[in-house]
């Protein structure tokens, strides 16, 4: 999509120049009409009624890795998939109303959550990446290299530079959260600026007012032509702090709890994304250069991490050190080390 | 034309032009719809003598300043699964989209309907019942004789609900499918989705074709109206 969005922009440039008004030519709508049928010749076979209603965030859908996953998918299974792209905590929410299929997120306390309330059946690990902690190069605050995000937070909090915050519930938010919550300093006051966007709007209103954020690697890589902000603190890919981790996991929402899910069609679509087929996409994948997303679905080794929530034992600080240790394992065996 | 489709790849132009028939469609329908509600209430309230009325006006012309995002969220809450219109299956659909959008355009529509109603001369009422006509037929002189108010009426609920994004957001959901054709996908939420990634000129194209696409249809207005008033003074 962004592909063919940035065609569209050159394209529509041209189109632009001259003039819009009257330049629907006829066999473009032909195209049009002809393209949006879809077959399935290729094996798989027709599933469910068709559709697939993704809830998703907007890190998978902004960063175009979608656009290269999806295809695939609609041609084997001759299934049409829908994405709203939209917050991890909107998602899930659209998921609890019976309003999606299935739902891929970055938030594994709220995921818990959705699995614990019946809304969810069959979580997998797909894939990860990492936060970091942008802001503009000359870096007002100092933070550049701290190896310790809540010492980065707090000292951007004392220094009084802008911090934007996504102020929306999602995944990236709530990790964004999570951190202040276990730094010393205080999210408030008119440093602190909640504009309730997306990761792409956040990371453009951050670069335009010279502020500091905290973004998923993923995204930030995507747009780092559009933006002057760098990354001043690293997150566990490039050997920085393991709480900036970044997890995303696929939802198929219980058929049972809403009867009008297409709940075979989101089990194929969680089977695609976890084969080596999907996996290999999600691999080959970059922008800008660079990989976004490293997948983390396919193991030789026990994975039983995925379907205990966190905080199931009693002693939740040692399983949430598990579940860190579980995340090194996956940097140490899946990303390259040069990366 | 040959130019530019040598020049225009096949994927942006999809891209593009889908887009602007959902605009279309979703908006057109709703505008063709909320008129068709519209001017009933309009000539009842316009002509209707009763307690009250005062009360009503007043309500329809609060209704003009509904928030989108507000009409959105109730809209949702309508159709969404969980609500009472789910089983419909309308949650993410162009649907629920007019469904949106009427609820938006109507006010305006009914309101700017209803000056024009208003505004027609009670001679012109007087006289249609005094050469015997019905109801109906009243009411049919009275819209030909509104007229350019009526045409003012539909252009204003045309702006209204094609440049509106809030609530098509939230009821649509913004999709389209992976080979770049828009299912509820349109030119104001595409351009939410351009400045989302900084790319703003991506985003004032498609403004501009709003544009374009708002002045063309207000130019097709003023030539119904300027057609109209060539008629009647033959």
């Amino acid at each position: 999509m962004p592909i063919q969005r940035r065609r569209f922009l050159q394209t529509a440039g041209v189109a632009a120049t001259l003039g819009l008004a009257g330049c629907t030519g006829g066999d473009s709508t032909a195209q049009e009409t002809t393209t949006t049928g879809q077959s399935a010749d290729t094996g798989g076979g027709d599933i469910g009624d068709g559709e697939l209603v993704l809830a998703t965030t907007t890190s998978t859908y902004d960063t175009g890795l979608l656009d290269a996953l999806h295809p695939p998918f609609e041609e084997a299974f001759g299934v049409t998939i829908k994405t709203l792209s939209k917050g991890t905590g909107a998602s899930i929410r659209t998921a609890r109303d019976g309003d999606a299929d299935v739902i891929l997120v970055h938030a594994r306390g709220a995921e818990d959550k959705f699995l614990q309330d019946g809304h969810g059946v069959n979580r997998r690990d797909v894939m990860f990446n990492d936060f970091v902690v942008v802001g503009p190069s000359d870096d007002p605050a100092g933070i550049e290299g701290m190896d310790s995000a809540t010492e980065a937070f707090a000292t951007i909090a004392d220094s009084g530079e802008t911090f934007v915050s996504r102020g929306d519930d999602s995944g990236t938010n709530k990790k964004e959260l999570n951190i202040w919550g276990q730094s010393d300093a205080e999210p408030s006051g008119q440093w602190y600026q909640q504009v309730g966007k997306g990761m792409g709007d956040t990371l453009v209103q951050t670069n335009q007012i010279g502020g500091y954020t905290l973004a998923d690697r993923g995204t930030y890589l995507s747009m780092r032509d559009e933006i002057d902000l760098t990354i001043l603190v690293q997150g566990p890919l490039q050997g920085g702090p393991t709480i900036l981790k970044n997890p995303y996991g696929v939802i198929p929402v219980n058929p049972a709890k809403h009867d009008n899910v297409n709940y075979e069609a989101a089990m194929a679509y969680a089977g695609y994304l976890t084969s080596p087929r999907g996996q290999s996409i999600i691999d080959n994948y970059t922008a800008n250069g660079s990989q976004l997303f490293f997948p983390n679905a396919l193991s030789e080794e026990p994975n039983f991490g995925q379907y205990v929530p966190q905080g199931y034992s009693a002693e939740q600080a040692e399983s949430l050190s598990k579940r860190d240790r579980q995340f090194l394992y996956w940097v140490d065996t899946q990303v390259p080390n040069d990366y | 034309m040959l130019l530019q489709s040598a020049v225009l790849p096949d994927a942006g132009w999809n891209y593009f032009l889908s887009i602007v028939a959902v605009s279309l469609y979703v908006s057109g329908t709703a505008v063709a719809l909320s008129t068709l509600a519209s001017l009933p209430v309009a000539l009842a309230v316009g002509f209707g003598d009763f307690p009250g009325k005062r009360a009503v006006a007043a309500v329809i012309n609060t209704g003009m300043g509904f928030p989108s995002v507000v009409v959105g969220l109730l809209v949702l809450l309508l159709v969404s699964n969980q609500g009472p219109l789910g089983e419909l299956g309308l949650v993410f659909t162009p649907k629920a989209m007019i469904l949106s959008q009427f609820v938006l355009a109507t006010p305006v529509i009914t309101s700017i309907s209803l000056s024009a109603v208003e505004s027609v001369g009670e001679d012109v009422r007087d006289a249609a019942f005094a050469l015997g006509g019905t109801d109906a037929d009243v009411a049919l002189a009275v819209i030909k004789e509104a007229r350019y108010g009526i045409v003012t009426a539909v252009l204003a609920g045309f702006g209204r609900a094609i440049s509106e994004v809030g609530s098509i957001l939230i009821v649509g959901g913004n999709i389209v499918y992976s080979d770049g054709t828009s299912y509820t996908r349109t030119l104001t939420t595409a351009i939410t989705v351009e400045a989302r990634q900084g790319r703003y000129e991506a985003g004032l194209v498609l403004g501009a074709a709003l544009l374009a696409l708002v002045l063309g249809v207000n130019w097709l207005g003023s030539w119904v109206r300027s057609r109209g008033r060539g008629r009647g003074s033959q």
